[in-house]
């Protein structure tokens, strides 16, 4: 015991023992803060803006009704144009994902188990340093490559193509770039986590390398592919700058931002659909072992 | 691990083709900045460094990017507090509910940034009744910031043996004093990244904070937002990007350095512990 | 490990209670319509701060630095690209005033967002354009809600190297033959009220259907507008709201032709860019005349600074600011004392300034409701306009 504990006998000391031997006041003392902030604050602020999706809009004043209804739910279901709108921004989210999933194994799986000690720390400099570089500015940087006679367009010329231009194409494109480096990381973690023994005793067992790939590699790191997917998959879900940008096309997001001021309750049953989806995928991942450390 | 030749090519290819599409738009973003017209044609006319004089000059852009700094200094040491307060009692005592705790902490990363956005203003401005500026800024960011933090620190403390805590119990300690001279030295790598990342997200974040700042206040992603189309401003936004990144270039750097194990088997694991912040808890 | 906890149990209940109480002071109480607020009454000193929100190109270093020297009012400018976007942030209540279109107006008023200007407390009130004062999208229950900035017609604006002959109507983007030619290269006005562009175009052309009032649809006529709409999507090759991006478009040949304000009109020219527009002796209108807009400076209910705020309205319409302010935009001014001070000699002639015939010819934005106006209540209102753009746009 160093010097520096006596200068602590004063009112910590009294504190702390307070809580010595009182586990349950220990707990709630730790967790009042986070959960005073996350449970009634955030999840109360979703309830009351969720609240509303069951309300209406007066059709002649256009003031929002406060008594119960399902209209706005209806709507969704109803018309056509909703779920497309759904449909095509879930399809780009799954898609991105098994983009990036697909990209990053790669860069993972280098840095992790084939790299020198300098090689994975460059390389990881080399991941984390995009992230710091504007979300507007890059997805604009896009644009200006996508335009007609953009860079994309230079570049294809020769070979007598032409790029996607604005649209679906220029979306995903788009978002599987801007989320990439969120992808690599859990996946480098989760084979960090592999052990090298492993890998030795499957070939000591005479498994060629794509078999001790296919058979031990991939089901470990699966769970962190999945962890890596929930990022990518919600940060496509809610986006509504970049379609905007891109594209002429409607994703969930841009329904919402254009309700919001003028039909709440619309806006707020829009909103529902990602939550719900979102919540759906994190049980599964959950289930997939995503949430677990080995 | 042992490869035959053709699979390491391919797998160099495909590390090669992967920062490859990183990298080019992040130059082609980089050779704007010193394009010498105003207008975004391809390819630039000529070049200049006129837009970094101007960039570094314009006191809105510096104004931003202090706030900026500012809001995710506070942002992370306030998710910096809440995460260790969280993942301390998640990894280190068994109640009732314990796994929602990871579930709701992953929530307002994992829902859209507009739902998160829309319902905090909300909140702000109808039920509070409170004015939109700094502080509610600040607050948006906190929220999605406090699971980076968790997740490293519980990924730290569920690998952490309890036998040194124990031990300092036995030898006398009361809780405050085993937390400061046994975990937390334990655990300041895992923090040092947690708070990297934290600081990363809420530094570049647009959409949340779309929603709740106030009129007079701008951080550097919204001053971006506003000039982005702006003829004579876009090239001068390109710079400040492009200043940004240079600038953080040092930082990340270093915080890696810093927060790479000491010694032991974990040391090979180098820069496990950034990635540990975007595992899922 | 510590022995689980039953008061964790308790502990979950009290936060779920907590919840349940939030909601239901949310649900009873909060819901956000404010009150409209009071007309004030005196003019008081400065609050040192102004936050406004306008559009592209109406607050500007050239008249917002002086009026900052003159009243010490510092200046903050919120620019929006609708009018939607601008109602959204009046109701957050941080801001100030507004430049307010028809669109907007009856809406903020409705919600009670804005409160009546007492006029007396703007000394250049007196001396704007009669056609401007009294109208329906700016004076609600006989009181003036706000001061006119400037109007103008929407503009037909295409690349006179590509799209040839030169249109002198809007078929050249409405008419599926037509518009087919420059399939992809369309610049369309991104928001619900650009069915109003295809009403007046289909009054025009479609008389049968009698449209008498592009933003008083029966349904009849309102589906027949949005199937119009529906048509031309697919060639629209990009919907902007935000003026410099359109600006950005037409430069880099993403657009050769579209709706589109003075403002990027003139700013094209400046880089010296080959588009060309009906002329501005025309008002810029093409055959079937335009929809348009005639702009007011609202207050907010729940200003912070209303006396610099009332500092600002009455600085936009001094006769030498709002010559600059409609010269910069290329609209008419609101000021008829405006005329004496414009840098081109023929300016307000030009801009039919003082021309109330020719503004028939114009439709200003109007909110769109039920009422039509004639007894009947079977319009639609500005709800049936929004959902009807999303399934327009798909």
């Amino acid at each position: 015991m160093g010097p520096g504990l006596d200068v602590d006998q004063g009112l910590s000391r009294r504190l702390a023992s307070f809580f010595d031997g009182r586990p349950r006041l220990q707990v709630g003392a730790l967790l009042a803060g986070p959960l005073g902030w996350l449970a009634i604050g955030y999840l109360g602020s979703l309830a009351i803006l969720l609240i509303a999706a069951f309300w209406s809009v007066d059709p002649l004043s256009g003031e929002v009704v406060q008594g119960f209804s399902l209209e706005n739910i209806e709507v969704l279901f109803d018309e056509p144009v909703y779920r497309s709108i759904v449909g095509r921004t879930v399809a780009i989210a799954a898609l991105v994902t098994l983009t990036d999933a697909l990209l990053a194994f790669p860069i993972a799986f280098y840095m992790a188990k084939l790299a020198s000690r300098r090689g994975k720390a460059l390389l990881l400099v080399a991941v984390l340093v995009p992230l710091w570089s504007s979300y507007l500015v890059k997805v604009l940087s896009w644009r200006t490559m996508l335009s007609s006679d953009g860079v994309i367009d230079w570049v294809l010329q020769p070979f007598g193509l032409h790029g996607p231009g604005y649209g679906n194409v220029a979306v995903w494109l788009v978002m599987s770039y801007l989320w990439l480096p969120y992808m690599v990381l859990p996946i480098y973690a989760g084979l960090e986590r592999i052990p090298n023994s492993l890998i030795s005793a499957s070939e000591d067992l005479g498994a060629a390398p794509f078999t001790t790939f296919r058979r031990v590699i991939l089901p470990l790191s699966f769970p962190a592919v999945v962890a890596g997917s929930i990022f990518t998959f919600s940060l496509t879900l809610g986006d509504y700058i970049t379609p905007r940008l891109v594209s002429n096309n409607q994703f969930i997001g841009n329904v919402i931002f254009n309700n919001i001021s003028n039909n709440l309750p619309l806006a707020s049953a829009l909103a529902l659909v990602p939550i719900v989806v979102m919540v759906a995928y994190l049980l599964v991942a959950r289930k997939l072992g995503a949430f677990e450390h080995v | 691990m042992r490869l035959s030749r053709k699979a390491a090519l391919i797998l160099r290819a495909g590390v090669g083709v992967g920062l490859a599409f990183i990298y080019v738009p992040l130059l082609v973003l980089a050779l704007y900045a010193f394009n010498s017209s105003s207008i975004l044609k391809w390819p630039p006319p000529g070049l200049t460094l006129d837009w970094f004089g101007k960039a570094l000059e314009d006191e809105f852009a510096r104004e931003a990017f202090l706030t900026s700094l500012k809001a995710g200094a506070v942002a992370t040491a306030i998710a910096l507090a809440l995460g260790t307060l969280a993942s301390l009692a998640v990894a280190r005592h068994r109640f009732f509910g314990r796994e929602t705790i990871s579930f709701l902490v992953i929530l307002p990363i994992a829902l859209p940034g507009i739902v998160t956005g829309v319902a905090l203003s909300n909140t702000f401005t109808q039920v509070l009744g409170i004015d939109l500026g700094f502080f509610t800024v600040i607050v948006g960011h906190a929220t999605f910031c406090i699971v980076v933090v968790y997740n490293n620190t519980i990924a730290r403390l569920r690998r952490l043996s309890t036998s040194f805590e124990e031990a300092s119990a036995d030898l006398g300690a009361h809780t405050w004093q085993t937390f400061r001279f046994v975990t937390l030295p334990n655990l300041r790598s895992a923090l040092g990244a947690g708070a990297l990342l934290a600081f990363g997200l809420s530094f570049d974040e647009i959409i949340v904070t779309t929603f709740t700042i106030g009129a007079g206040e701008e951080t550097l992603p919204i001053w971006i937002f506003r000039n982005l189309f702006r003829p004579n401003q876009l090239p001068v936004v390109n710079a400040v990007a492009v200043l940004v990144v240079l600038i953080s270039i040092l930082p990340v750097y270093l915080a890696h350095r810093l927060t790479r194990e000491e010694g032991g088997p974990a040391a090979a694991r180098g820069g496990a512990v950034e990635a540990e912040a975007t595992a899922v808890p | 490990m510590r022995t689980p906890a039953h008061p964790a149990r308790t502990a979950w209940l009290v936060i779920a209670g907590l919840l349940a109480l939030m909601l239901l002071l949310a649900g009873c109480g909060g819901g956000g319509s404010s009150s409209g607020g009071e007309e004030l009454a005196e003019l008081g000193k400065g609050e040192g701060q102004v936050n406004l929100i306008s559009w592209a190109g109406y607050v500007e270093p050239e008249w917002v630095k002086p009026f900052e020297a003159k009243t010490g009012c510092k200046v903050n400018d919120k620019v929006a690209g609708t009018s939607d976007e601008m109602v959204q942030l009046m109701r957050s209540g941080q801001y100030d005033g507004v430049s307010a279109s028809g669109n907007a107006t009856a809406r903020l008023v409705d919600g009670g967002d804005v409160s009546p200007v007492n006029v007396s407390l703007v000394p250049n009130y007196k001396t704007v354009f009669s056609d401007l004062k009294d109208q329906p999208y700016n004076t609600f229950d006989g009181k003036p809600y706000g001061i006119p900035h400037g109007r103008g017609a929407n503009l037909l604006m295409w690349n006179s190297d590509e799209v040839k002959p030169a249109p002198t109507s809007w078929d050249v983007m409405l008419d599926p033959k037509k518009a087919a030619k420059y399939k992809g290269k369309i610049s369309a006005y991104d928001d619900p009220i650009y069915i109003a562009d295809a009403a007046v175009y289909l009054k025009t052309h479609q008389p049968e259907l009698g449209i008498e009032d592009p933003y008083e649809l029966n349904e009849e006529q309102f589906n027949a507008a949005v199937e119009l709409l529906k048509e031309q999507r697919p060639y629209v090759g990009e919907y902007w709201s935000d003026a410099a991006k359109q600006i950005s478009a037409f430069a880099n040949g993403d657009s050769t032709v579209g709706t589109t304000w003075q403002y990027q009109y003139f700013a094209l020219q400046e880089e010296g860019e080959p588009v060309a527009a009906s002329p501005a002796s025309q008002g810029f209108l093409p055959k079937e005349g335009a929809t348009g807009w005639s702009d007011t400076w609202m207050i907010s209910s729940e200003a912070k600074h209303p006396n610099c705020m009332y500092m600002w309205m009455n600085w936009i319409i001094e006769p030498q600011v709002n010559a600059e302010v409609a010269e910069y935009f290329g609209e008419a001014p609101a000021q008829e004392l405006a005329c004496e001070h414009t840098a081109e000699k023929d300016f307000c002639a030009k801009y039919h300034a003082e021309e109330p015939a020719f503004w028939k010819r114009v439709y200003y934005w109007e909110t769109p409701l039920a009422d039509c106006g004639n007894g009947s209540e079977e319009c639609m209102d500005y709800n049936k306009w929004v959902q009807a753009w999303t399934s327009i746009k798909g």
